[in-house]
């Protein structure tokens, strides 16, 4: 009975070592920083999106461009109205959705050199 | 393919639709889109302006540039410029008029010709646009267009109009609102003309005999600013 409780005790001391190494590993590795202002399902798993959302954006924005398709669900504009902030209703600045994670990535995001990064119900102030 | 072969060819296959049998068409008739249609070649938007009851005001313009969040820097040399208002004066009689110029949504537009990246391209609607995408900002396009109508942004841009992109380095010009069109609303300009001023403009389909714009081309007379130039322009003026 004694083994079985030293074991457990050893076990868990060993789970308990092993999660505080990990997060000690977490904290040295700089991880992006950003909302996610809704939350639940994207318009693809989030996997896709994490590697692919620039490719869909591409297609939609020739399509929009040379043929008139104003498909809302994978428009630009779409994308900006579920993640821009609730405090600046923009998706750029420091937290932005888009801003942070390109900033993390050091890939230059072009969009909004033309693109409004702003979300069309301007509740808020520009940042 | 010659454009008056073309028409004739259109012609030809709306005549053997009606012989087919009523009710059954080979090609359909022009009808609004949804969001989810790609633009039409059976439309072509196109406006005329009644040049007669264009007052000395500028709603237009003003419309114009509020709507798509066209801004200058108090530069007028190097400021884009959608729309402007021209003043024609008769030197012997002293008679003067005024009209709005804007792109005049060429059907064999010089821009479309001379772009090196086919940025410049005329959409199946007619409207002739740029895409900002592909635009090098070498402004062969602004040389090319004979009506002065097309601008390039020359300072960095903020507070763009949704679905009004702009930007530095790329060439711009009147988009016939198209993403007003898209909706299916008319041009600002028109709008704010009808509601503001002189009632001088109206738009719609060029090719939909439904159409006022059809009705009113066909029974009155109008031209188009250097007609010499066989480009068969989308925008008609009336008393020039």
């Amino acid at each position: 009975m004694m083994r079985i409780a030293a074991g457990i005790v050893v076990a868990a001391l060993m789970a308990a070592g092993c999660a505080d190494a990990e997060e000690k590993r977490a904290r040295r590795i700089a991880l992006p920083v950003f909302k996610i202002e809704k939350g639940g399902t994207c318009v693809a798993p989030i996997e896709e999106m994490r590697r692919d959302h620039m490719t869909m954006l591409l297609h939609q924005r020739d399509r929009t461009v040379r043929q008139g398709l104003r498909e809302p669900r994978n428009s630009l504009g779409n994308c900006i109205e579920c993640h821009a902030s609730r405090e600046t209703g923009s998706v750029l600045g420091k937290e932005g959705f888009c801003a942070s994670c390109h900033a993390y990535a050091s890939v230059s995001i072009d969009c909004f050199e033309c693109h409004t990064p702003l979300r069309r119900q301007r509740t808020a102030a520009r940042p | 393919m010659n454009p008056h072969r073309r028409q004739l060819l259109g012609w030809g296959a709306a005549a053997a639709g009606a012989a087919l049998a009523p009710g059954l068409r080979l090609i359909e008739l022009a009808q609004a889109r949804s969001p989810q249609e790609a633009a039409s070649k059976l439309q072509r938007w196109g406006l005329l302006i009644d040049i007669t009851k264009c007052t000395d005001c500028d709603v237009c313009v003003t419309a114009c540039h509020e709507e798509n969040g066209v801004s200058g820097h108090g530069r007028p040399a190097t400021d884009a410029q959608w729309i402007r208002k021209v003043s024609l004066r008769d030197k012997r009689t002293g008679y003067a008029q005024t009209l709005p110029l804007m792109c005049q949504h060429c059907e064999d537009p010089p821009c479309v010709d001379v772009c090196p990246t086919g940025a410049s391209f005329r959409r199946d609607d007619g409207i002739v646009l740029v895409d900002k995408h592909t635009c090098i900002g070498c402004r062969y396009c602004v040389m090319a267009c004979p009506y002065g109508a097309r601008s390039v942004v020359h300072e960095a841009v903020s507070g763009q109009k949704a679905g009004v992109p702009r930007g530095k380095g790329t060439v711009e010009s009147c988009t016939l609102c198209v993403h007003r069109v898209d909706r299916g609303q008319t041009p600002a300009c028109v709008e704010a003309c009808n509601r503001d001023g002189g009632k001088a403009m109206a738009f719609g389909d060029l090719n939909d005999p439904a159409a006022e714009i059809h009705r009113r081309l066909k029974s009155e007379p109008s031209s188009q600013v250097r007609a010499d130039l066989a480009l068969n322009t989308g925008v008609r003026y009336q008393g020039l």
